[in-house]
This record gives structure tokens, sequence and C-alpha cells, in this order.
């Protein structure tokens, strides 16, 4: 971490130093965003234009401002970084305009895949791509004599032989703390399942099938190779039992690989064979169990034209290509021309490759994601089963709707 | 000073009543890094009518408080209608989010707040006893758990009763069970977050005790004493009484306290095991889509709880004010 | 504790004095624990493998030879800056106190003088305003602080903290005035001072010890506050409870726990100074009286 801290000054400080004078601004230009080094990146390139003050305020509760930050009018916010979770809230009240004017007058170098178009007008530009897959031990895989997983039944079947040749009593990993992670964790396996969240064209929920149950049914023998407080483990708990050496099997975001392999916190056994391969599928299906996730900027609607046209001057400055350098280029999977995936991008670039399906992007899908967060974890703690659980989420998600006037 | 007492709660009341408008849905196509699609979504300009129509939004009146993330009461009649027994009912209770946070709430309340009290009396008699040199070192010490922060003191907690931390390990070898795990069962983490906000409070009721005790009459303890009252007895008969007002405002900060108990849930990522009323307003708020209506809601709910929980200390503060007229 | 009559048989005493070491071992054990790891390696502290290695700092020997390691400290107070949270929060610990005490001790001071019926119901809102939980009205504010170009900024957060810190205030000191005898200010009154000149030349000398309490409760609530200060002061105004929180990483990105055990020493390095420094105040101030329900 310490590491990366200043891997990340000393590019800001190469990117600064070859900044060039053509990012030049008329407007004020105010940021809100996460604060991972990516997004730091991003916006320390965005300052770098003259003309006019560039501000931003990257945390980790960006999220529970940003709605409030761009409604005024003037809003004080002209751009929020979101990810495709994320952006639904803004759009669900209209705080966000179209940048297709925009576009056409300076994003020239934009590929055509980072723009996010919905009902044919572009909403967001994208920058980098993450998604959830296999992070595997080499060592421990060797030992037992079988190759990495490509589905979750064959890591069951890794986890036994493991577990009986008492190499580790809880082999498998898994963010599975109750809430946000854990009904992440449902998502991708229902999604593997080939499991459709909503009747098509409503918000009316349908996850109580069969895919839903077979989805939970393997969540919970998988956790039973997990350690038993599997509930509180979210993805920083189950990064340090990696670290630690405890787990040999996880399923786990592609930005976390980075830091797993730095020897800082961990053991030079551990980094060396930790190796990663792209997301496994589930249950004979064809579309791996994971969701693939971007992070990109928008523009804020109640601003001046100036304003807006300055913002996004700034920000298509800051994912411009010369950005990416030997420090930039390992922070993330970025969707900027001209990147060279590095060893750690593998696993998101197999999930992309593979048909792996985006997080969805409709209005109502965090409130299945809070329902789901809440009402699972009885099931998990095997209180209740699989069809009470699921009719629960159902009940519990159609309150939130009616209130929020989805139903 | 009424604009910040008065306002916020009208507000919170108001926001409970209403909800947001009718979403007009429309399905169109959605396209980014990895391709296309047909999703749903809100048509912005026919919302947008329906919201400038009535900016408040949609009156919902108390529906909100009796849907199934509140009061539930559709669910809780069905479920007496359908009961097979008193269990039965009561289970069914326990899965509506609403009593699921209130069972946890009230045991937690109601085992917290005595037990603090008496620690932390005791503690204040056992400190009091001591010689004055080491009176301002125990006084400090024993502040100690009161004054860091809830969220942190609670997450040093959670890391030492790790099974394969220092607590949790001494726990194993006492009890001789090498996979005994406080984070893994329902029972385990109750008695946890009590223990808890115990050592987190006691030291309140203790410097207000010992605070207390140092007026404490002397002539009357004296005297107590010529009369051949046992130690037990000067207790009993001098000393609690004389600190019963105290025992009062204790107790009215903290069973408020101790409702709203919310800090050492995150801290101790108990959320599987036990939930509160503040919990479920936090939830509610920060997920991707925040639930206003239904945080405020729980929020009145919350108000109405405390204001029961304390009716009779508040009872008695009433008369006592009346007489003094 | 004069008096032979009060002296303990020794049996009683034994078991006090038992007690209160074990209570203050309970008491003090995390923190020390804390401080102790604190120079560590996560790895260590947290004993994913072994217990017994926080104790001999194993991994931290591996990694930086030796058993202490000041990696934590560095990078949170050079790296993270650290200290701009700190000043952060004294601007507003110093301000909510002050605010607080101020508007307390005065409305206190007239609650308890005053004869009118509204008095008690004032005090009852102030009550009802305090069993609300912060977060909801923080979610409320939100909106209005944005658009009047207030969020994000010290004194809006000052405000809002003493706002919820003033009906604890206010009842503490109003108990507390009750306890000064009436006579005391209408002996000063039929001597010629006016209602503020009593107040100012007999009240204020004798209400310093229930100030002090008062006011440390009110440094706490202000020192301790997340809910608040997360959520409206932006990235360049955090105090440092949110700070901390920060270290601890996001689901998709990694955290620095060390950093944040470091934060957390650091930040009660501050109240054991204070609590050391005031002890003595803060008990006489409750001996006077400050509380009664």
């Amino acid at each position: 971490m310490l590491f990366k801290k200043v891997a990340l000054a000393t590019a800001i400080g190469l990117v600064a130093s070859n900044a060039m004078a053509e990012c030049e601004i008329g407007a004020r230009v105010s940021i809100v965003g996460n604060e991972f080094p990516a997004i730091q990146a991003v916006g320390s390139a965005a300052a770098e234009c003259s003309g006019s003050e560039v501000k931003s305020n990257l945390t980790a509760d960006h999220q529970k401002i940003n709605v409030a930050g761009m409604s005024g009018n003037p809003a004080e916010y002209t751009s929020a970084i979101i990810a495709n979770s994320s952006i639904v809230a803004l759009m669900n009240e209209d705080v966000i305009r179209p940048l297709d004017d925009l576009v056409a007058k300076h994003g020239a170098d934009l590929k055509k895949n980072q723009l996010i178009t919905i009902d044919g007008k572009i909403m967001a530009v994208a920058f980098m791509a993450n998604a959830q897959h296999l992070v595997y031990r080499k060592d421990v895989l060797e030992e037992i004599g079988v190759e990495p997983p490509t589905t979750y039944e064959e890591m069951l079947a890794a986890a036994e032989m493991i577990r009986e040749k008492g190499i580790m009593d809880n082999p498998l990993g898994g963010a599975y703390a109750a809430g946000w992670n854990l009904a992440q964790e449902f998502n991708n396996m229902y999604i593997g399942m080939g499991g459709d969240f909503f009747k098509a064209g409503t918000a009316e929920v349908s996850i109580n099938n069969e895919a839903g149950i077979a989805a939970l049914e393997m969540m919970k023998s998988l956790s039973e190779y997990m350690n038993p407080d599997f509930l509180t483990h979210d993805s920083n708990a189950t990064s340090a039992e990696w670290k630690a050496g405890n787990v040999a099997i996880m399923n786990m975001w592609g930005s976390r690989v980075g830091p797993l392999r730095e020897t800082e916190g961990s053991s030079q056994e551990v980094v060396d064979n930790t190796m990663i391969a792209g997301p496994m599928t589930v249950g004979g299906g064809e579309t791996p169990a994971t969701t693939l996730w971007w992070d990109g900027w928008t523009v804020a609607k109640n601003i001046s034209d100036e304003e807006a046209e300055a913002t996004f001057i700034a920000l298509n400055h800051a994912i411009r290509p010369d950005m990416l350098n030997e420090e930039t280029s390992p922070m993330a999977v970025w969707l900027i021309d001209g990147y060279e995936p590095t060893p750690a991008a593998t696993g998101v670039f197999d999930a992309a490759n593979r048909g792996s399906v985006p997080y969805p992007m409709l209005p109502f899908q965090g409130l299945l994601h809070t329902s789901l967060g809440e009402e699972l974890s009885d099931f998990m703690q095997g209180k209740e089963d699989a069809a009470t659980a699921l009719a629960d989420v159902e009940a519990a998600y159609t309150a939130k709707a009616k209130e929020k006037g989805f139903l | 000073m009424l604009l910040f007492i008065a306002l916020p709660i009208i507000s919170v009341v108001t926001q409970s009543l209403f909800t947001p408008h009718e979403q007009v849905l429309e399905v169109v196509e959605n396209c980014g890094p990895f391709g296309c699609k047909e999703t749903t979504t809100v048509n912005q300009e026919a919302t947008q009518k329906l919201r400038d129509a009535k900016p408040l939004g949609k009156f919902a009146g108390l529906d909100i408080y009796f849907d199934r993330g509140h009061l539930a009461v559709n669910e809780v009649s069905e479920a007496w209608k359908t009961r097979t027994d008193m269990s039965d009912f009561f289970n069914a209770l326990r899965n509506l989010p609403f009593y699921r946070a209130m069972g946890f709430t009230l045991t937690h309340t109601f085992t917290v707040t005595p037990l603090l009290i008496i620690l932390g009396f005791i503690i204040a008699v056992a400190v009091n006893s001591l010689h004055r040199h080491l009176k301002g070192l125990a006084i400090f010490f024993s502040l100690l758990p009161m004054i860091v922060t809830p969220l942190i003191g609670s997450l040093i907690l959670f890391w030492m009763v790790d099974s394969r931390g220092i607590v949790g390990n001494a726990l194993q070898w006492l009890f001789s069970d090498p996979t005994l795990s406080l984070k893994a069962s329902t029972g385990y983490t109750w008695i946890m977050l009590i223990v808890y906000g115990v050592w987190h409070s006691a030291p309140f009721a203790f410097v207000v005790f010992y605070a207390g005790l140092q007026t404490l009459p002397q002539d009357t303890l004296e005297s107590s004493m010529i009369d051949g009252a046992s130690r037990w007895q000067q207790i009993r008969y001098v000393v609690i009484p004389h600190i019963m007002p105290l025992v009062t405002f204790v107790a009215l900060i903290q069973l408020m306290d101790n409702f709203r108990v919310f800090e050492s849930i995150v801290g101790f990522s108990a959320q599987a095991h036990a939930t509160s009323l503040s919990w479920i307003i936090f939830n509610d708020l920060g997920g991707e889509t925040r639930a206003l209506s239904s945080a405020a809601a729980t929020s009145v709910l919350t108000i109405l709880g405390v204001a029961i929980l304390l009716s009779p200390v508040l009872v008695r503060t009433w008369q006592d004010f009346k007489v003094k007229q | 504790m004069k008096a032979k009559a009060f002296k303990q048989p020794p049996a009683l005493r034994t078991l006090s004095s038992l007690f209160i070491i074990l209570w203050l071992f309970l008491a003090a054990f995390p923190f020390l624990w804390t401080l102790w790891g604190s120079f560590k390696v996560e790895l260590d502290l947290f004993s994913k493998a072994d217990w017994t290695n926080a104790i001999t700092g194993a991994r931290t020997i591996a990694e930086h030879g030796s058993a202490f390691t000041g990696n934590g400290y560095e990078g949170a107070w050079v790296q993270e800056e650290f200290w701009k949270a700190v000043i952060n929060t004294a601007l507003v610990c110093f301000f909510v106190v002050t605010i607080s005490l101020t508007i307390g001790t005065l409305g206190g001071y007239a609650l308890s003088r005053s004869q009118f019926r509204y008095t008690f119901w004032l005090l009852i809102t102030a009550l009802i305003f305090r069993a609300m939980p912060p977060i909801t009205l923080v979610s409320g504010y939100l909106l209005p602080f944005f658009e009047w170009n207030l969020w994000g900024i010290l004194p809006t957060t000052i405000v809002v903290l003493v706002a919820i810190n003033q009906p604890f205030t206010l009842w503490m000191l109003h108990s507390f005035f009750q306890k000064i005898p009436k006579e005391l200010d209408e002996s000063a009154k039929v001597d010629g001072c006016s209602q503020f000149q009593a107040f100012r030349h007999v009240i204020i000398p004798v209400m310093w010890p229930g100030v002090i309490t008062t006011g440390l409760f009110s440094f706490l609530l202000a020192y301790n506050d997340f809910a608040v200060t997360s959520m409206l002061l932006s990235k360049e105004n955090q105090t440092m409870v949110p700070k901390i929180y920060s270290f601890l990483g996001t689901t998709q990105t990694e955290g620095n726990v060390m950093f944040a055990v470091a934060a957390v020493v650091s930040a009660t390095a501050p109240l054991f100074v204070l609590v050391m420094f005031f002890q003595r105040q803060i008990v006489s101030g409750l001996t006077q009286g400050a509380v009664k329900g």
C-alpha cells in the first residue's frame, strides 16, 4: 500500500511534468467521486487544466452526497464519477445531462465502447472496468493435482480435496458479509444460473424460482468450506485471509489483485503462488457467474453550458491515451485507447470476452440489492429454507419499490 | 434554537407521510463497454410533469408506517390468523425486519441499562474506598471505555474477539472448544454486543455515581453505624436512597442511547444476527437508491419508542416540576 | 474516610481491590493492546495465523527486521496527512464546546429560574429531539445545505453538532442551576443588582464545576461524532473519525488497516491528556450536583 501510494505520487509528478498546455478551460470544474488510486489519478490529471479552478472531492461516501450535491441550481458538483450501479441514482433524479453535443465537439479520441448510451443519448463516459473472478493458489492446487476450476462445482470438489488432505481447514474464500457483499454474490450466482431479476419491462421482481433456489443452495455449499465467520467477512477481510495464507480459492474483485501480489502484509510463498483466471460458471450455464462493472464520469444538468463544456474538456483530458504510463497502467483495467493489459488485468478481460453480463443498470436494482442483503443471511445461517428467504426478499423489495413509486 | 429543534422534527414527520411519485417506466436500448441491451429506465419528462404538479410527492398517509418494512400490519394479522401456536406466531414476527430489530433493541436496552448501572455503582463504591493516591489513577483508567469513539472502540474489540484474536483464543481455551467462534452464532453475537454495551457505558454511570458518593452525608452514615447497621444495610438504606436521583438521570440517558444502538452493530459487522431501528435507517439511506420516506418513518417510530420507554421518568419529572411551582 | 468506623474489614477490602484490578484491566486492556499492536504489521496484530504473533511480532521481524515498526504512524501522519484532520477536529471541538456551553449556561439558567409551564415542554421537546437518530437529521439537512452553498465547510458542521448536543447540555445545566439556591440571586437583587448582574457576580463564580463537566461531555460528542461529520464535510475538511474510517478501504479496493490503527492510537492520545488534566474537575463538577433527574 505504501509502495502504491508512493507510486501514485510519482505518477502524478510524471504526468504533471509532461502536461500539455492544450487543456484550457473557461469555467469552474468540481468533481465528486470515490477515492481509490485510479480515480485519484483521474482527479489529479483533470487538475492539470489551466484557466479556471478544478476542485475534486474524492471520498468513499460519494454516493451519499452526489445526488444532493447535483440537485441544487447551480449544482455544487459539475461532475460525478460513478459506476454502473450508481449512475441510476443520478438518472432517477434527473441531475445529469446528455453529452452528445460535447462528445461531437471535443470527444474525438473517445472509443465507441467508452460511451454509455441510454435511449440513444450519451449519459456517461467510462474509463475503467472491473469484475469479480477466480483467484487461486498454484501450489495448493498442484499439491492436490487439479487444474484451476472453471465451474463452481469443480471449486467445491477441489475444496473437499484440500480439506481431506489436511492442507487447509477452510480452503474457500468469498466476500459473504451480510449486506451488500452477500447480495452481490447472490447476483453473480443467479446470473450464472441464467435467472432474470425482473419480469421484462416492469419493476416486478421474480427471483423466487428454480434458478434462485439453486443459486442459494450453491452459496450454502460453498460457505461450508469457508471460515465459520463468513457472514462478517467483507472483501477487505477476505483479502486479509488470503494474505495470511488461510485460503486457496476465491472469487475476488479484479481491482484487488494488485495488492494481493504485494509482499507487504503477506508472505513470499502466498505472493508467488497467487494466480488469477477468468470467472467460473455454475450449474452448467454458459454465462459466467459474475458481473461486469465500469467506472465513468458524468456531467451535471443544473450548471451553465460553459461549466459543462469546461468539465467535459478537463475530464476528457484526464483520460486521454497518454495519461497511461508505467505508474498509472497497473492501477486499473483502463478502457482508454492504447491500454496494454497488465498481468493483473487478465481476469477482468477474460470475464468481458466470455460474455459476462454487466451489473444491471436498472432504476430499481439498488432496491433489490438492499433487500437481498437484508434477507439472505437467515438462509445462510440455516434458519430458513431457500424458498422462504427468496419470498422474504421479494416482499421486502415490493414494499420498497411501492414506496419509491416503481410499482 | 426552535429552528434547529422543531423544524427537523416537522420535516421528518412530513417526509414520512409522503412518498415519491409513481415513476413512468419505459424500455430503451442501453449501450456501454460491454455491448448493448434492452433495459428499463425512468421516463424523466413524464415523471417530471407529475413532480411539478405536486412537489411534496404523493400523500401516502400512514401507508409507510404499516408496510412490511415497518409495522407490517397485514403480515402480522396474517401470521396471527394462520398461527398454529404462539411460537409459530413469534417466528413469523421474527421474520419481519421491524420486529426482528425490536427484538434485539429491547433485549439490548433492558439488559445493558440495568447491568451498566449495577456495574457503575460497584465500581464507584470500590473506587471510593481506595487510597487517595490511587483514586486518580483508577478514575483515569475507568473512563477509558467511554471516551473512545464507539465505532472505533467496537472495531478494536471486533478484531480481538476473532476466533484467532487474543480474546477469541482465550475463550476457546477457557471453554476447551477449539471451534468456538463468537461471530458465527446469533446467541454469542448478542452476548458480545451486550457486553460491549455495558463496557462502553459503565464509566458514564461510574462518574455520575462516584460524584454522588462524594456528597454522601457523613453524619447519617455515622449514626447508622452507631445504630449497628451492617455494611450492606448502610448501602441499602443510606447510600442508595441518596444517589437515587442520579440513577434516574443515568437511566434516562442510557435507556435513550441503548435504544438507539447502532455503532456497535456496524463495528462488529453483526447485521446478520442483530439489527436495530437505527441500523434500519442507516441501511435505508445507505443503498444505491435511498429510501427517504422509509427512513423518516423509522425515525418517527424510534422517537415514539423512546417516548414510551421514558414515559415513567417523564411523568415523574412533570410531577416534580408542578411541585416546584 | 477518616472515621475509624468506616474502615473496611480485610476480607471486603481484598475483594474490593481484586474487583478494581479486574475492572481496570478490562477497561484498559484493549487500549494497551492497540497501542502495542500499532507498532506491528497487519498480519501480526490481527493474528490470522496464530495469536502469539501479536506478542512476538514474528511477521514484523520478517518484514522490517525488528519487532517494532513506525510504518503505520508514518503512513497516517506523513502520507495521508492525518494532521489536517487533527486540526479540523480541534477547531470543531473548540467551537462546539464554547457555543453549546454559552447557550447552555444562559438557557439553562433562564429555564431554571422561569416559572412558566412552557419551560417543561421546551425541555421535553429538547429530549425528543435528542431521541432522533442523527443520521435522519443529516439526510434531511443535506439538500438545503447544498442549495445554500453551506455544505462541506466546518461552520455548518459546528452548528449542526451544537444543535444535536444542545438538549443534553440544556438538561444537564438546567438541573445544575436548580441546585444553586434561588435565595442567592434574590439576595443579590435585593442589594440592587439587575438579573444579569446577579448572574454575573453571583452565579458565574459558583457554576464552574458543572460547566466543566457538561463541557467534557459536549467535547466527547463533537470529538467522537461520525454520522454528521462524515456526511457534511468535504474531504479536505474531514475530521479524525471519518478520516480513520476512510483508511479501511471499500468493497472494490484495498484499504490500509495499520494506518487506521495508528490513527486510532493517535486520536485517543489527546483524550488521555484531557482526562488526566480534567479528572479532578470532572469529578468535582459532578459533586456539585450537576446531574439530577
